[in-house]
């Protein structure tokens, strides 16, 4: 047989029907996550065609979007501030409750960001399909998963087949050589591949992220890595599954044990691209030359390093209107730069490693007077973690609010929003106008930078204070 | 879903790249349980100043734009989350087309399921479009081209199934229905 790479190995096992040139594909999902966001409309569907879902067994709901990141309203001893995000919550618990699949709700200890309990609670394994209502469904690819983001007339397909209709999207090879350096983390990573492709450089295409400097990177860190596969316009980002993955899967709840676990890591094993399988495009990047990397305009690809300066106009409209949103003019250094706000949090950096960057900047330190830095754990476990190794403590004591877990100020749909014209430095994926809250100028970067940037009250280079 | 054989309108144009789905809707009204208004909360923050009132200069403000069903923008339209509620807010506000150089793919396949469709059409055509805000122009899906007022014609590709949905008004999850024992065979073969 030819050589096959990762993605060619997992959409063939999932091919119900084949495509031909006048269908799609058949692809049939093993697991489908949905949020309170996306769901509602593809329930009301099922209900008024008189469907069911089909397989509730493969089928998890979360609440993570529009939920309140303060204790007393998320134990409902205050209300939901926003009556319709109230009413969204409400409404996944009966969709939930009628149509018999399970929900990490509210009160529920397992509940989190759905990109961050998925891996963390043993749902996501290698060699799965799994879509979601949500476009960074991509991170589950840093397990050997082909995970993508569908929109709610598909996640109503999904609820009522198992399988959705898929055009086969072409492959891209990013391989990583070379390791990060002290204080430059995945996030940085991520930011300078998407400033080398663009964010529409892998548009139609499955990125696979391969290499020594991605063999290199912790669990963790590769599910920041996949996270941002849609930021470089990039439906699904994956990893071969390694050592790295089989130790991380083995703590995780639920997972098989013995015989079944060996079959299993044998099976996961075989995944990994064939010596010889090829890519439609591939790109090169050298991990070691990364440096801590900030954006300066509206899209994630208006990347610089943080020492770098900002690029002179060229005439361009959109380069000079995104410069204008942000208040910045070309020539100038990032560094120095004011900061209102500081978010550390979201699918993208609010897991415990995250938090331990972040905090071992803060330790002994203190935000600076004027910032307001919020810290929000991905998940409910990652905050009682985090609590218990002290981290808690030291943002507290910084000067940080630590808050329960959710997307919160990634998309500003629960009320944590970042007020108009504001500096935002923050750790999520996206630094679209208005993403934060309406005028709200986004920095993108990782936990660090954010965390060395509050204590500055500037943005700053978090080597200096490592 | 209604057929669409062809669209016939004058243009609205947005010059802009990379016009993402918070532009497009942004968060704060994804809060509905229904797919139906959001018309009235499109480009929302692109179409009002900062003190509320509606900005006469953007183009979906002005009177001319009133009626028009195919939208020109730039460069990777509709990037950013997969938001469905982006095809619903256009086309609730009463697109039939968006036409660019390229548009993000799950942007892409959302507008297909909700009859919008998306036509990429090639650099020199686009340009001439951008240029010429309100041009009356056809979109012929059957065909596959665009043509412009002075005759000229492009083609634009369109996945066959889509297309064949579109024209027969036909919806992808009857069809999805239809391979039902496919779908059963596999589980069993495969220990789903
Ligand atoms: S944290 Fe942000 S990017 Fe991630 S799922 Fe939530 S809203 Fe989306």
């Amino acid at each position: 047989m030819a050589a096959r790479n990762l993605f060619e190995k997992v959409w063939a096992e999932h091919e119900v029907v084949a495509e031909t040139p006048d269908t799609p594909a058949v692809l049939y999902i093993d697991l489908h996550l949905t949020h309170e966001v996306t769901s509602p409309q593809a329930f009301s569907m099922l209900r008024a065609s008189g469907r069911k879902v089909r397989r509730p067994d493969r089928t998890l709901a979360t609440m993570d979007h529009s939920t309140p990141t303060r204790r007393e309203q998320l134990l409902a001893e205050a209300q939901i501030p926003l009556d319709d995000a109230a009413k969204q919550v409400r409404q996944l618990e009966q969709n939930a409750r009628e149509f018999g699949v399970e929900l990490y709700g509210l009160g529920d200890p397992r509940r989190g960001i759905v990109h961050v309990i998925g891996p963390e609670q043993g749902h996501t394994r290698p060699g799965m399909t799994i879509v979601c209502g949500d476009s960074h469904t991509s991170t589950h690819g840093a397990l050997g998963a082909l995970a993508f983001g569908i929109g709610s007339t598909e996640v109503g397909h999904v609820l009522a087949t198992q399988c959705l209709l898929q055009r086969k999207p072409r492959t891209f090879s990013v391989e990583v050589q070379g390791r990060l350096q002290r204080g430059v983390s995945a996030k940085d990573l991520i930011l300078a591949i998407i400033g080398r492709i663009g964010v529409s450089g892998g548009t139609g295409h499955v990125i696979e992220y391969r290499g020594p400097g991605i063999a290199a990177l912790t669990m963790e860190e590769r599910l920041t890595v996949c996270n941002m596969s849609i930021e470089a316009g990039a439906r699904a980002g994956m990893i071969a599954p390694d050592e790295v993955t089989f130790a991380y899967l083995a703590d995780r709840p639920g997972m098989m044990q013995g015989e079944a676990w060996d079959e299993a890591v044998a099976r996961w094993r075989s995944l990994s691209s064939d010596p010889g399988a090829t890519y439609d495009r591939s790109v090169t990047i050298d991990a070691s030359a990364v440096e801590p990397m900030i954006t300066y305009g509206t899209n994630p690809g208006m990347v610089l390093p943080v020492g770098g300066t900002i690029p002179a106009t060229q005439g361009n409209a959109v380069f000079d209107r995104a410069l204008s949103y942000m208040g910045f003019h070309g020539g100038e250094p990032m560094l120095g730069k004011r900061v209102d706000v500081v978010f550390v949090g979201s699918c993208t950096n609010g897991r415990l490693e995250d938090l331990q960057a972040a905090a071992r900047v803060l330790k002994g330190r203190r935000v600076a007077a004027g910032v307001q830095m919020l810290v929000v754990p991905g998940s409910q476990l990652i905050k009682r973690q985090a609590e218990e190794l002290g981290l808690a403590d030291v943002f507290r004591s910084a000067g940080a609010e630590w808050r329960e877990s959710g997307c919160s100020m990634c998309l500003g749909m629960n009320g944590d929003t970042v007020a108009s014209g504001a500096y935002a430095v923050s750790t999520s994926n996206r630094n679209f106008e208005g993403r934060q809250g309406v005028g709200a100028r986004t920095l993108l970067a990782s936990p660090y930078t954010a965390a060395a940037s509050a204590v500055a009250g500037r943005i700053a280079d978090p080597r200096e204070m490592l | 879903m209604e057929p669409i054989r062809q669209i016939r309108s004058r243009t609205v144009v947005l010059a802009s790249s990379n016009i993402d789905t918070d532009q497009i809707i942004p968060a704060r009204f994804l809060t509905v349980t229904t797919r139906s208004g959001l018309g009235r909360s499109l480009f929302q923050d692109l179409r009002h100043l900062p003190d509320g009132r509606p900005d006469p200069q953007f183009p979906l403000n002005r009177p001319e734009a009133a009626g028009c069903t195919i939208l020109v923008a730039g460069d990777n339209f509709g990037c950013g989350s997969s938001r469905e509620h982006a095809p619903w807010a256009l086309v609730d506000h009463g697109f039939r087309a968006v036409v660019s150089t390229a548009m993000a793919d799950i942007f892409t396949n959302n507008a297909l399921k909700n009859g919008l469709l998306p036509v990429i059409v090639d650099a020199d055509t686009h340009r001439w479009l951008i240029d010429h805000p309100g041009a009356e122009i056809l979109i012929d899906l059957e065909a596959r081209r665009l043509t412009l007022p002075d005759g000229r014609s492009s083609a634009f590709p369109v996945e066959a199934f889509a297309r064949h949905c579109l024209l027969n008004g036909i919806d992808e999850l009857g069809y999805l229905q239809g391979k039902l024992a496919e779908i059963e065979r596999y589980e069993a073969a495969h220990g789903r």
